[in-house]
């Protein structure tokens, strides 16, 4: 293998492990406040896709403003999700949560069918991120280096937020006891809700920056994504926001490496991001960034 | 609360047993039974034959003096959901015979059970040829691959004037499989060579570690044999990586979806193909393509005409068997001779399988048009 295929197969890498970080994100934040896997959050892109192109097809709004209504569209829609179908269930055991969870994923999938229709359509790609350069002799396309730039700029707002706010101060306590949050005088409804505005908003980028970059957008778009954002935030250390995203990252890079590397196996891709949440659950269940499990009731 | 329980299981059972019976009584019908793939990974395939076996079914509505019923049942593009699906159209609507599925794994998975209960079942685009391997009850409106992957080969070889290919296949479907085993054996033995050959499977979004592999090996022509959604996505990262090899592909890549995802992307790509209405010949075809385009207001697609002829098929034979008895029908559709169908003239030779032509299609500011026909 020469040094530019390499290179090349390197930002292929990047780009789809800043993608899966994106996801993942989402996935650990709702884990860490309520515990709970939330396997709607694949179908939140599949949401967010289709907002961002009837934003854009029916109301012609320009993608600068499409876009980021569409973020805020999906971020409300988490919101009402845990409205629906996790509220009610907040004293119950956590298995009822995550059958919910399931089901809300079920949900969203057959309205989708039922009110869109099966068949994939095309997404816009605004100029910006279409055109196509040349570094060391190797083509890269804009949005493939604006992905990376795009996840870590979220992740740090992301962080701000956390650590330097009220609300963020409300959410890690919160994470580590309801209770005691709850005496605090911190209303637990609003900040559950503020936790899944957010998740669901960078779902909502990891979707629209998915559609670009794979233009067919259909019912079940998000269910691979999702799962191996799952499997990213389990690598990283569920619950780790930073985890998360190093998780992405590797994933993304281990799949693009086998496939280069060993392109008579590339078939077994998918086993091969399957295995490592295997590996991972048997040998370190906490991930790379994890914290030591502490059961919490 | 127990007597109360033994009266709604008594109520059950009463229901599962009589509800059928009764509805069998009123038979001044006939039932065929549809299972295609409406939603899910090839649903494209599956709406686009369901308005042809709609137009079909206004053009002819009747045989043997009663009103033909159509029963369409989902498969979700999955082959589970197919053998369910043939399961439910035989035990429980107890149809006469059965058009589908429209892609070869899910038909492989339907076709042994309606094969046990003796039903004939008319595949109207399930191309591979383990699909009706020693089935006596199926048979299929469309060429099989064999033909379709030689006729790739040649074409790739003296039109193209390639003389390496790489080759992408999807190793999740049966089809994809075997077209590319006999594009490859034909390519190679006219002299051509293999320079590449990676996998990919249905669902797979991103293509760009094989295609960065296809780069390095510097092919004159990608052979990709797979369905409409992968072939697009898998164009449009080829383009933007900057290969500028021609993408060669099958029947499966004839569906509006593959230009409204690829774009621009999929602008130049050849395919073999069933039928392109610029290439109708028969009185049927033409018929059929006017009430098409005057029913739907766009213009008649391959896997719509297909559907369309699966339906005529059966419909013929049941017609010349003057029966609705499995068996009948089996042995009419096996005799089917110079049937003039809507995509071209139709014998049914060995194991079910068509003789009939070929077209190659290219895309072409964002349309299908009509290269050439190729005749077995």
């Amino acid at each position: 293998m020469t040094g530019t295929i390499l290179f090349q197969q390197l930002i292929n890498g990047i780009s789809l492990g800043s993608l899966y970080g994106l996801v993942a994100i989402g996935y650990t934040m709702v884990y860490g406040i309520l515990r709970l896997i939330n396997f709607a959050h694949g179908d939140l892109l599949m949401f967010a896709a289709y907002t961002a192109i009837y934003l854009i097809g029916i109301f012609t709004l320009p993608w600068q403003i499409s876009f980021p209504l569409a973020m805020v569209i999906t971020g409300l829609m988490g919101i009402v999700l845990d409205r629906c179908a996790y509220r009610p269930l907040r004293d119950a055991p956590r298995i009822s949560l995550l059958i919910s969870a399931i089901g809300a994923s079920f949900l969203l999938e057959n309205l989708a069918i039922v009110i869109i229709g099966g068949i994939p359509k095309g997404f816009p790609r605004p100029p910006m991120f279409d055109h196509v350069i040349t570094i060391l002799g190797v083509r890269v396309q804009v949005l493939t280096l604006y992905t990376p730039v795009i996840t870590i700029v979220l992740l740090l707002g992301l962080l701000y937020i956390v650590y330097r706010t009220k609300v963020g101060k409300a959410m890690r306590a919160a994470s580590k006891d309801f209770e005691a949050t709850r005496l605090m005088g911190i209303n637990l409804d609003r900040v559950i809700a503020i936790t899944f505005f957010l998740g669901s908003f960078l779902a909502a980028a990891g979707g629209i920056m998915w559609a670009m970059k794979y233009p067919q957008v259909n019912p079940f778009m998000g269910v691979f994504p999702g799962l191996k954002a799952f499997i990213a935030a389990v690598l990283g250390g569920i619950g780790n926001i930073v985890g998360a995203v190093i998780g992405g990252f590797l994933l993304g890079l281990g799949e693009i490496m086998i496939v280069a590397f060993f392109p008579e196996v590339s078939q077994y891709k998918d086993a091969f991001a399957f295995v490592i949440l295997i590996l991972v659950l048997l040998f370190r269940p906490t991930g790379i960034m994890g914290e030591p499990m502490i059961d919490k009731t | 609360m127990q007597k109360n329980s033994l009266l709604a299981l008594a109520l059950v059972t009463s229901l599962v047993f009589f509800g059928p019976a009764a509805q069998a009584t009123a038979a001044d019908t006939i039932k065929i039974g549809a299972y295609l793939p409406m939603t899910g990974a090839v649903a494209a395939y599956g709406e686009m034959e369901n308005a042809g076996i709609e137009i079909a079914r206004s053009m002819e509505p009747e045989v043997l003096g009663k009103k033909i019923e159509v029963i369409l049942v989902d498969t979700k593009s999955d082959k589970i959901e197919a053998a369910n699906a043939v399961t439910l159209l035989v035990e429980k609507e107890k149809v006469v015979g059965i058009l589908g599925e429209a892609i070869s794994g899910n038909t492989m998975a339907g076709n042994p059970i309606s094969e046990a209960a003796k039903i004939p079942s008319v595949s109207p685009t399930a191309t591979n040829p383990l699909v009706n391997q020693g089935k006596q009850y199926a048979f299929r409106a469309c060429f099989i691959d064999p033909f379709q992957g030689e006729v790739a080969a040649r074409f790739a070889l003296n039109e193209l004037k390639a003389k390496t290919a790489a080759v992408i296949i999807d190793i999740a479907q049966d089809y994809c499989v075997g077209l590319g085993n006999f594009f490859v054996k034909e390519f190679v033995k006219n002299g051509g060579k293999i320079v590449s050959t990676t996998y990919i499977q249905t669902g797979d979004q991103d293509f760009s570690a094989q295609l960065s592999a296809v780069q390095a090996a510097n092919p004159d022509v990608i052979y990709a044999p797979n369905y409409y959604t992968e072939d697009a996505l898998m164009a449009k990262q080829a383009r933007d990586l900057g290969i500028k090899a021609p993408i060669l592909t099958g029947d499966g890549a004839q569906a509006d979806a593959l230009i409204e995802i690829g774009g621009a992307a999929v602008e130049g790509m050849y395919f073999t193909g069933h039928f392109h209405k610029d290439a109708a010949t028969t009185e049927r075809s033409k018929q059929y393509i006017k009430l098409y385009e005057e029913k739907f207001k766009k213009e008649a697609d391959a896997f719509g005409a297909l559907g369309a002829d699966a339906y005529f098929l059966l419909v013929d034979a049941i017609k010349r068997a003057a029966s609705t008895d499995g068996t009948k029908i089996r042995d009419a559709l096996q005799d089917t001779k110079d049937f003039q169908g809507v995509s071209g003239i139709i014998t049914m030779g060995e194991d079910g399988n068509p003789i009939k032509s070929m077209v190659i299609n290219k895309v072409q500011d964002g349309k299908f048009v009509y290269v050439t026909t190729v005749n077995p």
